[in-house]
């Protein structure tokens, strides 16, 4: 695991500088993360990084991870879509067994630390342990707020107002609440297996493994199997491409343990591309970091076609290698990518195969969005500034003003 | 003896208003109402976030404008707002809320709404600020320290110090000011930080140290 001082070589050491002063101030503190998956989606994948460089600045911090079962998993994916703004059937009976699974875990999973910081819906009534207890609360929204449907949204509200602070991705997700409010960006981590730089022969061996082509432009999604990355559409997207010119595909990804719903996607994938060799559908088990670093390397466009987006950190990792990136204007995208300055914001698979066809045949062009994106995401997406914001999130709870000398 | 020049440096975390506007009379309406440290935030938020852009973008009121409305004009009003001018939040907010009285009258209270989903959402932030390690005593520790020195507490003594805590121009001109330096004092005050790159910013005001220290 990477070292603080490491990451002085990408940031420079006076950002080091900067969040030892800020960590200095929460000396004596301690802060539980909880969150419902060990494994696979961004959320897991940020606290592995983070809690280490927290420990590292000298605050006292875990990770823990609620347990449920099948049924317990279905009702959270339903929410998790009904948050999406997908009409989902549901019962009394489900959501009170979201929170007796909750009180179920309340009892082995809260330590006594003095901040209590929930990761989206899955875990969020474990707040209704909080009379019982000294700590602050925050509950962290990762997933797309922009339109939930109302009779999920009615549900959480209740609980998300009983918490300290609510931390969402993207501005719009912020509602109506009566507690404060953070726009708290996730960020990658350039040391990271996925995200560090790779030795040419490195990216070339994991092309050669999975069949690629090096010598014909790839186009590569790289995201989790799941209808709501739309990669149908990537792959109506490429056709339409591949009319004109040769090119290749690939769709890579993994599933997290608490989506049951992305063996389905994968199947449905595989069934459409069965029949053109051009395509690479690749699901990765867990620890193919370094494939995914090569094979976003390896591309010369990378897409998101999300129809519903979180925050979509895999534009931040390939905006980091400095790709040129086409992505859908949703959820927190559109603060990675400055339309036509540092990427390409489209809204349809038309518009995302014409822009497919650009950026292919305007190597120049490409390469000017890469470089800045490359620089926006060095200045506001990694992983060093979001321990800054983690830091001021927790001084914030004990301040109560707008300006704060420390 | 003036004191020595301790260098403070600033962290923000942004806060969600719950607040949006999907036209003109709204965002007023918003402009109006919100607290000074969200008229603070949309003013100063692109130099922070994208200052390795050059030219930068301007206020997000502007931004929107432009981009949202597809109102030109009004855009280049509220782009046109010379923030430097102001010493107090409540001026800078008196003007935007001028100009657009001004434009819903000519547009006889209309204006158009923005697309679903590029709605303006109002934020504001929570200003965290603290003493580094580097002081300097002289015009010569001064350069070396802001040559190396993070752009957020560049940001800082140029941008907050003045605006946000009610004082005329900016802290390094008033240190200069008080070590005898009074046309280094001037110079730097003149500058228009709003108009260039934060770096940019750094290498105009290491320029004028290096008139009157040279290397």
């Amino acid at each position: 695991m990477s070292r603080i001082e490491e990451y002085a070589a990408v940031v420079g050491d006076e950002t080091l500088a900067e969040l030892s002063l800020l960590a200095d101030k929460l000396r004596g503190r301690s802060v539980q993360h909880i969150n419902s998956t060990a494994v696979g989606g961004g959320v897991a994948e940020i606290l592995a990084r983070m809690l280490p460089l927290l420990r590292d600045l000298g605050v006292t911090a875990w990770w823990d991870v609620i347990k449920g079962n099948e049924r317990f998993f279905a009702i959270t994916k339903k929410i998790h879509n009904a948050l999406h703004g997908v009409a989902e059937p549901f019962g009394p009976e489900d959501l009170e067994y979201l929170i007796e699974v909750n009180r179920e875990n309340a009892k082995d999973v809260l330590r006594d630390a003095d901040i209590l910081f929930i990761h989206d819906p899955q875990p969020i009534a474990l707040i209704e342990e909080k009379p019982s207890r000294r700590s602050r609360w925050i509950w962290r929204c990762h997933i797309d707020f922009t339109a939930p449907r109302p009779e999920i949204w009615e549900f959480l509200k209740r609980f998300i107002e009983s918490y300290d602070a609510a931390v969402f991705s993207a501005p719009a997700f912020s509602r109506h609440l009566a507690i404060p409010q953070i726009l708290i960006s996730p960020s990658i981590d350039p040391l990271s297996d996925k995200n560090k730089e790779l030795p040419a022969d490195v990216v070339d061996s994991v092309c050669a493994r999975f069949g690629l082509d090096r010598g014909r432009p790839i186009i590569a999604q790289i995201s989790r199997f799941d209808y709501l990355k739309d990669p149908l559409g990537v792959i109506a997207a490429y056709r339409m491409v591949k009319e004109r010119m040769d090119c290749q595909l690939v769709l890579a990804g993994g599933g997290a343990t608490d989506d049951p719903e992305g063996m389905k996607v994968l199947a449905e994938v595989r069934e459409e591309a069965a029949h053109d060799a051009d395509v690479h559908v690749l699901f990765l088990p867990p620890g193919s970091d370094l494939e995914i670093n090569a094979l976003q390397r390896a591309s010369d466009v990378i897409l998101q076609k999300s129809l519903r987006e979180g925050f979509g950190l895999t534009v931040a990792e390939a905006l980091w290698k400095a790709k040129p990136v086409i992505a859908s204007a949703v959820g927190g995208i559109p603060l990675q990518i400055a339309h036509k300055h540092s990427g390409i914001l489209t809204h349809s698979v038309a518009g995302t195969a014409y822009w497919i066809k650009q950026l292919l045949n305007e190597k120049d062009y490409a390469a000017r969005l890469g470089a800045n994106g490359r620089q926006h995401i060095l200045n506001n997406f990694l992983i060093t500034r979001h321990l800054r914001d983690y830091l001021l999130l927790f001084l914030s709870l004990y301040e109560t003003k707008d300006v704060v000398f420390l | 003896m003036a004191d020595p020049f301790r260098f403070l440096t600033r962290f923000n975390l942004t806060v969600l208003l719950g607040r949006q506007a999907k036209n003109a009379r709204e965002l007023l309406g918003g402009i109006r109402e919100v607290p000074g440290s969200s008229i603070y935030y949309h003013t100063h938020r692109f130099i922070q976030q994208h200052h390795y852009l050059s030219p930068e973008p301007p206020n997000d009121f502007a931004f929107w404008a432009t981009n949202a409305l597809s109102r030109d004009a009004l855009g280049e009003a509220l782009a046109s707002v010379d923030t430097v001018q102001f010493h107090k939040i409540e001026g800078l907010r008196e003007s935007f809320v001028t100009i657009l009285e001004s434009f819903l009258l000519d547009a006889n209270g209309r204006g158009g709404d923005c697309q679903e989903g590029e709605e303006f959402h109002f934020m504001s932030c929570r200003t965290f600020i603290l003493p580094t390690r580097h002081v300097a005593k002289d015009l010569r520790e001064f350069r070396t320290i802001l040559r190396n020195v993070g752009v957020s507490s560049l940001y800082y003594h140029i941008f907050e110090a003045g605006l946000r805590f009610d004082k005329a121009g900016n802290d390094f001109s008033h240190w200069f000011e008080a070590i005898g330096e009074k046309d280094l004092a001037r110079a730097v005050s003149r500058l228009d930080p709003y108009t260039m790159t934060l770096e940019g910013l750094r290498t105009k005001i290491i320029d004028q140290v290096s008139r009157h220290v040279p290397d």
